[in-house]
């Protein structure tokens, strides 16, 4: 029988799943400021200078006293701006973001004490769709941040972040569909296993590169992050917000630096595969991804302390001029090598 | 007779046209050239001075807080009370009543000495002119730079604060540095 919904093969009983539901959101949300001190020291480190160095030790402290400001700030609202929307905004941001996390596999399936167990939230056969679905959802996110905020500095930069959005999610897409059609399976599993002779970094250069700038630009990070442009917009979509809610955009925008690394790290870095035949036990294959990822997010942070913003029309023009079109020859090339050799 | 530009002829020196197959290549390799740039920087390590813990020398010229001065053999000040530094202060934060030596009460070697002699640092822009027009090198600028406080009040140094030894809270540079 064929369902018209995505097949989702659970294979593992209803009380592992709620542990790795909990899992995910804990290890993502704990992440997350390891990353804020990260990008912090990283940048500092980059423009001759230590960073923050002053709470706890190395100032490792930081984001706990960063995050603990924030919370401890009272929950302002606009007079303009429109009650159940501002609220929900933020947390649709972050919804969306750790729901992607959830799909990224940090290791094959598992035997956990005589319980099948797989290293990932869900194994959903739409793999890069579900990235796509919930990249959309986080677009909500923002545009109604910038919207119920009342105010024309948020709104201009919710629109920014909208327009932004739809010209580089079709350039994500696009560089994605070589590596699915090199792996013949949507599944982000499948297509790890079908990286183990060689990664797909090598064969999709192209999609890499496009996928890697077309990520910056989802995420909204330099030298895409024309949504914040401080300098002209104030701060973008999270002007009016403060406290708890601003620190969940915070937390949104890190989570998804997070996951779009991930993503690159299962479709082009072969997730937890080793080079060289190299097999370690089970166990190690989430820190395998992991440090995966943290190389992705290390190039972020190296990508943000050297390029400067663009311009909004050199963002347009190069999101449909040249980003596009190269993915879709990419994309054709892929498919008919593909054909050509099966 | 056409004008003849001759030397004033500037040739600006451009760039490839942006925009094109070139363009995107040559914005490649300087992306390349740029994470390279920040690189380095890493490399190199942070040229922070953690300021409260290691404080950058001072040059022996430096102008910072104001010190009075007394002569070394007899211990006698050598301000006159002859407000000369007053007058020529810009900032107008010097503040001089001088009084009569006695021969039971002798405080300075002139006629005179200076009763009261204040500074206000909060008014003092440390130009160093009182530096200058003073006759007998009794005020001159010191190194102490750090003189931030809480009350208005506190910044008005008096003559007894600055006759005292002042703390050595900046390092001076040494001849080589």
């Amino acid at each position: 029988m064929t369902s018209i919904f995505a097949t989702v093969g659970y294979f593992e009983p209803w009380w592992i799943q709620v542990i790795k539901g909990i899992l995910i959101f804990v290890i993502g949300l704990s992440i997350v400021p390891v990353i804020l001190i990260l990008e912090r020291k990283l940048i500092g480190r980059f423009q001759a200078r230590y960073g923050p160095n002053r709470v706890g030790p190395y100032g490792l402290m930081q984001p706990v006293a960063d995050i603990g400001k924030l919370l401890g700030k009272e929950q302002f609202r606009p007079r303009t701006s429109a009650g159940l929307l501002f609220a929900v905004a933020p947390m649709i941001s972050i919804m969306s973001a750790v729901a992607t996390f959830a799909i990224i596999p940090f290791g094959n399936v598992q035997d956990i004490f005589g319980t099948p167990v797989g290293l990932y939230g869900i194994d959903v056969s739409i793999g890069p769709l579900y990235v796509f679905a919930f990249g959309a959802i986080a677009f909500y996110g923002l545009m109604l941040g910038g919207w119920a905020s009342g105010s024309k500095y948020s709104f201009l930069g919710a629109m920014r972040s909208a327009a932004q959005l739809v010209s580089y999610e079709v350039s994500l897409g696009l560089s994605l569909v070589g590596v699915v059609f090199t792996a013949g399976t949507l599944s982000l599993t499948g297509i790890v296993e079908a990286q183990a002779g060689m990664w797909y970094i090598v064969p999709q250069i192209v999609g890499f590169l496009v996928f890697m700038v077309a990520g910056f630009a989802e995420t909204n990070r330099t030298p895409f992050d024309l949504s914040e442009a401080d300098a002209e917009l104030v701060g973008g979509y999270n002007t009016e917000y403060g406290g708890g809610r601003f620190a969940s955009y915070y937390f949104a925008e890190y989570l998804s630096v997070l996951v779009v690394s991930g993503i690159a790290a299962t479709m082009f870095l072969g997730g937890w595969l080793l080079p060289f035949g190299i097999d370690p036990p089970g166990w190690i294959d989430p820190f395998v991804v992991l440090f995966k990822t943290f190389l992705f997010v290390v190039l972020f942070i190296w990508i943000r302390a050297t390029i400067p913003r663009l311009r909004y029309d050199q963002l347009m023009s190069f999101g449909w001029k040249i980003l596009l079109p190269v993915a879709t020859v990419n994309a054709l090339v892929t498919a008919i090598l593909v054909v050509a050799t099966h | 007779m056409t004008w003849s530009p001759g030397d004033d002829v500037v040739e600006v020196q451009r760039g490839p046209e942006p925009g094109g197959a070139g363009g995107a290549y040559r914005a490649f390799g300087e992306t390349l050239r740029g994470l390279k740039t920040t690189f380095m920087r890493i490399v190199e390590g942070p040229v922070t001075v953690q300021y409260p813990e290691e404080k950058v020398p001072v040059y022996p010229r430096f102008r910072g807080r104001h010190k009075l001065h007394r002569f070394e053999d007899t211990g006698l000040e050598k301000c006159v009370g002859c407000s000369l530094c007053a007058a020529a202060c810009p900032a107008d934060c010097i503040r001089v009543v001088a009084a009569e030596n006695t021969p039971e009460n002798r405080i300075s070697a002139g006629e005179r000495y200076a009763a009261v002699y204040e500074i206000n640092m909060s008014r003092c822009i440390f130009c160093g002119y009182c530096e200058v027009a003073c006759p007998f090198d009794a005020i001159t600028m010191g190194h102490d730079y750090e003189l931030s406080d809480y009350n208005r009040g506190d910044l008005i140094f008096t003559k007894e604060m600055l006759l005292a030894e002042s703390l050595e809270r900046t390092p001076l540079r040494t001849e080589d540095e």
